[in-house]
Parts: C-alpha cells; structure tokens; sequence
C-alpha cells in the first residue's frame, strides 16, 4: 500500500485518494481573478471618468496583460497530454465549459486588452519609434504595425475605438472570470463547488484581487522611481477595494449562511471539514487575516482622518492581506473540493510536490513570471505621463 | 403437404443458416470473433443488473477486471471495486464503509453475524449514464456515450485534465499513470461486442452481477427489473445511471 492512504481519513471511493487538480489549478483562477479586477479598475477611468484613478489606468492595462498571458500556462503544465490541449480550439464540445475557456481568453486577450494597448500607446509608440535608435527602434516600428499617423484627427479616432472596446471590455472581464467560476459551480457532483452563486463570488473577489494588486503596483512601483504617490488616487482606490470587497464578502457569507441553515445531505461532511482540515486555511487565513482584517483596516480609513503616510501603510498592508485572502479562497475552493468524498464517508490529503510538475516550486515560478512579463512591458510600455522614456529600473526592482 | 421444391428450398435454407451460424461459431472460437457476424451499435443498449443479496465479497470481480483490462495494481485505480457496508440500527445516514485495495484481495472478516446490525457488499462501477456529467463535460468530446449505450473513452484523443473525474460522482473514472489520460470501466467493450459477457459477469460464482441488454426483448434484466425492488445509485444525481441494484440499501451512496 502506497502512503497515499495514510493521508485517508473514514472512506474515501478508492478511484478518490488521489487529488486531481493540484496547486496550478489554484493559480488558475487566481490569475484569472487578477486580470478581470485589473481590468475593471482600469475601465473605471475610462468608462465611468474616474479622474483620481487615472494614474493607475495604464499600469492596471499592463498588470492585466501580463497576467494573462500567464493564466493558461499552469493549466498547460497540469494537462497530462499537453501536446494535445490545441484539440480544444480544433475539436471543441459545445457542451463543455472547459472547452470554451480558449475562445473567452483569445477573445479577452486579443479583441479586448491587446487591442486597447496599442491604441492606447499608438502615439507613444510612433514617437518612441522616431526617436529611440538601434534594435529597438524595429521592435517599436513593428508593434506600431505601421500605422504612424498620430494627426489629432486619427488620435480622435483611437480614443473613440479605445472607449468602445472599454466598453465591451467590462462584460468581457465579467465573462472571464465569470465563466472560470462556472468551471467550478456546475459540477453537480460536487457540493462544495455546485452552487449558482459561485460565478458571481469568483466575479466579485477577482475584482478584490485585481484592484487590490494594481493599488499595490501603483504604491511600490511610485516608491521605487521615486514618484510621489497621488493620495486622490490610492484613497479612491481603497474606498472602491473597500465597496467591492464588502459585497464580495456579503455574497460569501450568504453562501455560507445558506448551506448552514439548508444543512443538506453533504452539510455535516464539509462542515467537518471546515473544522478541520481547511481550518487553517479557510477561517484563519481565508476569512479572518484575508477578510476580516482588510475590511477592518479599510473601514478605519473611512472612518478616522488618518495622516497620509498612516493611511499609505493601511493601504498597503489592507492590500497584501486581501491578496493573500483571495489566494486562500481560491485554494479553499480547488483544494478543499477534493479533500471530502463524494461518498460524503471520509476525507484524503492533498501532499504538495516541491519540484515536481505540480509542485510548489513551478506554482512560484509561475507566480513570479507575470512580474517579469510585467517589468519588460513597462520598459517598453512606460505608463508614467510625465516622462516619455523614465529608465523603469524601479520597476523591474518592483517586479 | 410438401412438395418437393418446398423441401429443397427449406432445407437449402436451413442448411446455410446452420452454416453461418457455425461460421460466425468457430470463428469466436479461433479467437477472432471480428470476423464473426457484425456487431451494430443500434441494436444494443447495454446495462448491468447486481443483486445486492447474492454478492459474497469474494473480491472475483476487482481481480478478473484488472487483469483483463490491464488496470494498474495499486489501490486507488479501479474500473470495478466493491464495497462492505456495515449499518447499526436504523443509522442508515452514516454507514460504516470500506474497501480494502477495493476488494482485491477479499475482506478480511470484521463483522460479526448475530450482532444486531446489518452487513452487505455493494459492487460499484461505471454506471454508462444516460446523461453522462462525464460526457458533458470532456472539452474535447474525448469520452463519448456509443450508441449502444456504453460511455467509453477514447484514449488516443483524451487530454488528461480531468474535468471527467471531477464530473462524475460515483468516483468512477481515475487518470491512468502509464498513459496520462483517463481510464474507466468499459463494460469490457471488446468482449460484449463479439457475442461474450463482462470479465466480471464471467467470474461472479454466484452470479450478482450481470450484463445485460435492455433493447433485446429475450433478455433476463426485463424479469430482473420487473420482480425486484430497483434503485440505482445517487438518483437525486438525474445522470440516467444503467447501473440497476436489486436489493440496494439506503445507506449506500
């Protein structure tokens, strides 16, 4: 007998010991999650003209690409026949809600945030392709994509498109995450997951992460260039973060209150397991230090006049615990999904690998690498409109 | 009366179909039963009836379908298992279950009979849903239900990401180690096709399990499911299980 079974707990159907979808499928919705709240930070400016949010606009587009060019590499990693995962666009089943998973991130990806960018930056673009020199004067001229009319007349244009696509873009970003929610909550098998509120949930602590991350990239990537943090802009921020993460939370705690008070046939299993073997990571880390304490923190700022750099150090240490809250809850979801049987009888363990392909070190890896992605898109992409070409060394310190 | 064109044309008659009944015979025989009179999907509809009172545990089973089906040996891939539920009283909402290696190896004897409580054995496979959560969910089309009723996986195709598992709810389905894709139990597909019964049907001394087709009206499942108390597994599920039980305790999920 393999040691596996040492992690079982009451009866589990033996096809259930080993958990399927590991520490990458957890990054998945959490990468995901950030892109769709980034986004929507970002088209709140554009959209909804949101004026003290506006430094963050270019930065939050960029965040958001970065992470998404990320988002499908812990899945591909975690496929057992990577070489096929391409059948998914070539052969797709309709009926599927994976198999649609290529056509909302191409459409997300493509249609919706790339081409934002580059409309966005076309005038950087064609003026950084007129005057940088050596290789990457081609590589501007390339992602200008030949289009260096920068008349009022054609920046009119660009602007008009870019509000359109914004436009589009907000239900896009809803349909992203949206849908990744629905991977989870359709699955009748499981009682943990199957619930209609899940898209919504996974909608609402996407935009939680989202903007809890750009109000972060904002702070430190000011910080390490030496810009002055505009206080407009990160009170805004946390005033929005504070809105979205009590309606986030409320939609949890209905969640929660439903299944306490319906107490189905699979309520004691997972109520058991909540109390013990997702205590840790559900109440402590999940609800209370990733909940609790940034809500906590978030309402003081609205309630006490603090002074600026208190409230800055709120903000911050508000944001890292929200980020690490809605990694719990992601994990909780993913994870404590597969811990109880759906004999509803006993419970498994998940062992993490370190450097194996599911293990913890490719979950790091791959949690860094939208940081890189992120520092060379701001070197080529500065967000800063005060400079037209600032060196981004903090950033890539930041990063 | 006969005559004797009638007599030459019955005969003639007679005398081919014994032939190719005999044919289609020795092929099966020979071990090359492709060669034998087609098979057609449309007119099957597979299924697999268990009486719960006639299964004794023996572990026949689990072995004949790892060995046929070459299912990897450690204790958490099965095709088929069994399980032994143990009910106290009329505490039907929390059994006690287990599965040794899934029944491999037999049970070894726990419970005691006389001691007021009630023990069964509970055979599980695939149920070759109607309506698959399997099925529905493949993103690729990788696992299919064949118009015969049986849900197969296509391994050549299968992408590994396990949706499938996560869908079904009978834990029915595991990633096969070896290969990385998908594997479950195929009602022994090359065996029903060519005329033959499950590995598990045929080594079940006591007959509890077996395959049967529903769209034949000759079929002994129709008296089966007529004179017996028939539950599938987690009805509240709505995956048209064809997986019938007689006997099924309300403890077993």
């Amino acid at each position: 007998m393999d040691s596996l079974l040492h992690g079982v707990e009451g009866f589990m159907y033996p096809n259930e010991i080993e958990l399927q979808w590991s520490v990458l499928i957890v990054l998945y919705p959490f990468i995901t999650g950030l892109v769709a709240g980034a986004f929507i930070l970002a088209s709140l400016e554009r959209v909804f003209r949101v004026e003290a949010v506006k430094p963050t606009y270019r930065l939050a587009l960029l965040s958001a690409l970065a992470f998404l060019i990320v988002a499908p590499l812990p899945l591909q990693l975690h496929l057992g026949r990577p070489e096929r995962s391409l059948e998914m666009y070539l052969t797709p089943h309709t009926s599927s809600a994976m198999a649609m998973f290529g056509f909302v991130y191409l459409w997300y990806l493509m249609a919706v945030l790339v081409l934002e960018i580059w409309l966005d930056y076309r005038k950087d673009i064609v003026l950084l392709a007129r005057s940088t020199t050596g290789p990457l004067r081609w590589v501007y001229k390339a992602m200008s994509l030949g289009s260096d009319n920068i008349s009022p007349r054609a920046l009119e244009v660009d602007d008009k498109v870019g509000y359109f696509l914004t436009v589009i873009g907000i239900p896009s970003a809803f349909l992203l995450h949206g849908y990744v929610g629905f991977i989870f909550g359709s699955i009748k098998a499981n009682p943990w997951w199957s619930t209609p509120l899940m898209p919504i949930v996974f909608l609402f602590s996407a935009i939680v992460s989202g903007i809890a991350l750009v109000m972060l990239m904002y702070m430190v990537t000011s910080w390490f260039t030496g810009r002055e943090i505009s206080m407009p802009c990160v009170d805004t921020i946390a005033r929005y973060l504070f809105y979205a993460f009590v309606i986030d939370f409320s939609l949890e705690m209905l969640d929660l209150l439903h299944r306490v008070y319906e107490s189905d046939e699979s309520f004691k299993t997972l109520d058991f397991m909540v109390h013990t073997r997702l205590y840790t990571s559900q109440v402590i880390i999940q609800i209370v230090i990733g909940t609790l304490v940034p809500l906590g923190l978030l309402a003081l700022t609205q309630l006490v006049r603090l002074s600026e750099s208190a409230r800055k150090g709120t903000y911050a240490l508000a944001g890292v615990l929200t980020l690490m809250g809605i990694f719990a809850m992601r994990w909780n979801v993913v994870i404590g999904g597969q811990l109880f049987s759906k004999s509803y009888l006993g419970y498994t363990t998940y062992k993490m690998g370190f450097a194996t392909r599911e293990g913890l070190l490719p979950a790091i890896l791959l949690m860094l690498l939208p940081f890189v992605i992120l520092w060379v898109l701001v070197r080529l992409l500065p967000p800063w409109h005060d400079e037209p070409h600032p060196p981004a060394e903090g950033a890539a310190q930041a990063a | 009366m006969t005559d004797r064109r009638q007599f030459l044309e019955s005969s003639t008659k007679l005398l081919l179909l014994t032939g190719a009944a005999a044919l289609g015979w020795d092929h099966l025989q020979a071990g090359e039963p492709e060669k034998a009179p087609n098979y057609h999907t449309a007119d099957h509809w597979w299924a697999m009836a268990i009486d719960i009172e006639q299964c004794i545990g023996c572990g026949n089973c689990v072995r004949a379908c790892k060995t046929e089906n070459d299912v990897p040996k450690e204790p958490y891939y099965f095709r088929t298992w069994v399980e032994r539920y143990h009910v106290e009283g009329g505490d039907i909402e929390r059994p006690q279950v287990d599965s040794p290696n899934g029944g491999y190896d037999g049970f070894p004897e726990k419970y005691h009979a006389g001691d007021g409580s009630k023990n069964f054995f509970v055979p599980k496979l695939c149920n070759h849903c109607a309506h698959s959560p399997c099925v529905q969910v493949c993103p690729v089309g990788a696992t299919f239900e064949a118009a015969d009723g049986v849900v197969l996986v296509d391994k050549s195709y299968c992408l590994g990401c396990r949706y499938c598992v996560q869908a079904c709810p009978y834990g029915c389905r595991y990633i096969d180690p070896r290969t990385n894709t998908v594997d479950k139990c195929s009602l022994c597909y090359h065996r029903i096709t060519k005329g033959l019964t499950t590995a598990c049907c045929e080594t079940c001394p006591t007959g509890a399990r077996t395959l049967a087709d529903l769209k034949n009206p000759k079929d002994p499942i129709h008296e089966f499911l007529r004179k017996n108390k028939i539950q599938v597994l987690k009805p509240q599920m709505a995956t048209g299980a064809k997986v019938y039980y007689a006997g099924l305790d309300g403890s077993v999920r």
